[in-house]
């Protein structure tokens, strides 16, 4: 015996191509609205993993825009500004720093890089300091420098791939022309150290002409130490800027939250045009089955017998359109990361956008709310039809 | 007096088309007993259908008494509520119409027991197989409506009418849309099922093969009774 569910689900059937169409816009939409849930969960885990990797929870840098203090702390950086070396002996008298580690940026422009020509960046470090910090850092081939003022570089895993370096052989330093020797290659971290070239900072100094200068200063605070004070003192040394892990999250938050309401935009319209589309589905097919539907009421079907067959193909559209864009989702992650990398100013390294089975559930349970509300309006339609008129309407007389 | 099924008295209906009022129904009185058979015939437009529908609760008449079973329909001009109404239709009636209703997507054996969607779950319930078989639609069972000739399609209409026992059977043209073989065929079926399980039939039909099955027949002209 044919419940009301099987009649609603066979009913579906009728009209595959109408039904297939439907659900393939709900299935749009729920893609969409996963994988907005999957960015707001992803986008910042990835981020607070980036910074944790840092090793350090405050950047020194010499004062400037807090953008660029941001983004130089993740990536490195251009337009850089220089503090006196000095710095580092007397923050090591600071009770409150476990440890801290200096840092020299340069960029070049290299002509040979890509099609057009490109910036190559150079981060020095002090690799009897950096390393501790970097402790997720480990050698696919060879180790850190020899010395700290060595010719040397060591290569992220995807600077080395890019260019298809390995360790012995030399690189050019594009407008200094001065060669250094590569002495690492670094396995992949899934950091934004993937793609540094490291020298020792004393070396930046020496090609670049800068000596006793640096970009910046790691510190790695006591556990005990409240950051926040300690932020505060920092302060008080002229001339410096103080970039903290919550800084830079709240400024890269405030960065990304522009492409954010963009997305979620995009995904109400998405979810209007997939409500209007199941209640035109829905509607046509009342109207279509007036007689039908007529002629069950006079079999015994009540309005709520009626209300809940359109219901119930309503739920049916919007759960498979909920299950297949939920499935698209997933599938089609790296393509939704690979857009959302690309319209966004920065994007931490590892997944932008996870998804997970609460995450599904929650937006398949949204899907279906919202088809369960497109769905009153043809539900009560139906419900009204009085048998009489249904008949009549076919009949054409009295 | 005591076993009448259906009582009309000055029962009538009236259409508004713009501002003309048509009386399609004009003070029927009517009596039928149970397991009567009868047919109403008359030109189109007599009210013949209008009258089957007010008798079958499809349709709220305008003025009148009606009482069908134990259920006053319609008194001191007020009918029941489509709510009452709705399990009367379902355990006095079933409906056979000239255009049969069934539901393509469905099987015949779904569309026979479709009533029982509708109805509580501790009704009584009889097997789809036993009416098909008694009407001959045992091996059609798992075919959908495009399959069938019209003739059983008719039968798979009656069958589904039947699937809940009705006490009356309302047919309105029920052989309409089909040729003399199977019209009567399907005036076969009628007659045995009144003779047979005793079911009060109420026919609206133009044929006179099929009207002349029935124990009375009622020629109705301008929404009256003809003498």
């Amino acid at each position: 015996m044919p419940g009301i569910s099987g009649i609603a689900y066979k009913n579906l059937r009728r009209k595959r191509l109408r039904s297939v169409l439907t659900v393939f816009g709900i299935a749009l939409s729920t893609w969409v609205l996963v994988s907005l849930f999957g960015f707001n969960k992803g986008y910042e885990a990835s981020l607070n993993k980036d910074i944790d990797n840092l090793g350090f929870q405050v950047l020194l840098t010499a004062k400037g825009c807090p953008y660029e203090a941001a983004t130089l702390m993740l990536q490195g950086g251009k337009g850089l500004r220089y503090m006196p070396e000095g710095i580092v002996d007397s923050l090591k008298t600071n009770p409150e720093v476990d440890e801290l580690t200096p840092m020299l940026m340069q960029t070049v422009f290299d002509v040979n890089k890509g099609e057009e020509g490109g910036v190559v960046g150079y981060l020095g470090i002090d690799p009897q300091t950096y390393p501790k910090m970097k402790t997720y850092l480990k050698f696919n081939q060879g180790n850190w420098f020899t010395q700290n003022d060595a010719m040397e570089a060591v290569m992220g895993y995807e600077a080395a791939e890019l260019e298809q370096r390995e360790v012995g052989d030399m690189i050019l330093i594009p407008e200094k022309e001065i060669e250094v020797k590569i002495v690492g290659v670094l396995k992949r971290s899934g950091t934004q150290d993937d793609g540094t070239i490291f020298l020792p900072y004393k070396t930046v100094q020496q090609i670049f002409g800068l000596p006793g200068q640096l970009t910046s200063v790691g510190i790695k605070v006591n556990k005990s130490v409240d950051i926040t004070a300690y932020e505060e003192e920092l302060y008080k040394i002229p001339d410096v800027q103080v970039v903290s892990m919550a800084q830079v999250k709240n400024t890269i938050s405030n960065l990304v939250s522009t492409a954010r309401v963009m997305v979620m935009s995009i995904a109400i319209i998405a979810i209007l045009i997939a409500m209007v589309g199941v209640i035109n589905t829905i509607l046509m097919s009342v109207l279509e089955r007036y007689q039908e539907i007529g002629i069950m009421k006079s079999m015994g079907a009540t309005t709520a017998h009626i209300f809940r067959l359109i219901w119930f193909e309503t739920i049916m559209l919007c759960f498979a359109g909920g299950v297949i864009g939920s499935a698209m989702s997933a599938v089609l992650g790296k393509v939704t990361d690979s857009v959302i990398r690309y319209i966004l100013p920065y994007a931490p390294t590892g997944s932008l956008v996870r998804i997970d089975l609460a995450l599904v559930v929650r937006a398949i349970g949204i899907i279906v709310a919202i088809g369960l509300f497109s769905g009153i309006y043809p539900a009560l339609r139906a419900a009204r039809i009085r048998p009489i008129e249904a008949i009549r309407s076919a009949d054409g007389e009295f | 007096m005591d076993n009448m099924i259906i009582q009309s008295k000055d029962l009538s209906k009236i259409y508004l088309r713009g501002a003309e009022k048509i009386v399609a129904v004009d003070s029927v009185s009517i009596d039928i007993k149970e397991g009567e058979f009868v047919s109403f015939i008359g030109p189109s437009g007599s009210g013949k259908t209008s009258l089957l529908h007010l008798l079958g609760c499809l349709d709220n008449p305008d003025q009148g008494e009606l009482i069908v079973d134990v259920f006053s329909i319609m008194k001191d001009g007020k009918s029941l509520s489509e709510k009452k109404l709705t399990p009367i239709r379902r355990d006095l009636f079933g409906y056979i119409f000239q255009k049969f209703y069934l539901i393509p997507t469905l099987t015949v054996k779904e569309n026979i027991l479709l009533p029982y969607a509708f109805m509580p779950r501790n009704g009584e319930r009889q097997s789809a197989e036993a009416i098909a078989e008694k009407l001959g639609l045992a091996h059609r069972l798992t075919h959908l409506p495009k399959e069938l000739s019209g003739g059983e399609m008719q039968r798979v209409a009656i069958a589904r009418a039947l699937i809940n026992k009705p006490k009356i059977l309302l047919a309105d043209e029920p052989t309409g849309n089909l040729d003399s073989k199977r019209s009567d065929e399907i005036a076969g079926i009628l007659s045995d099922l009144n003779k047979e399980d005793q079911i009060t039939i109420i026919l609206v039909t133009h044929n006179p093969v099929l009207a002349a099955k029935a124990g009375r027949i009622i020629e109705l002209e301008d929404g009256r009774i003809r003498d």
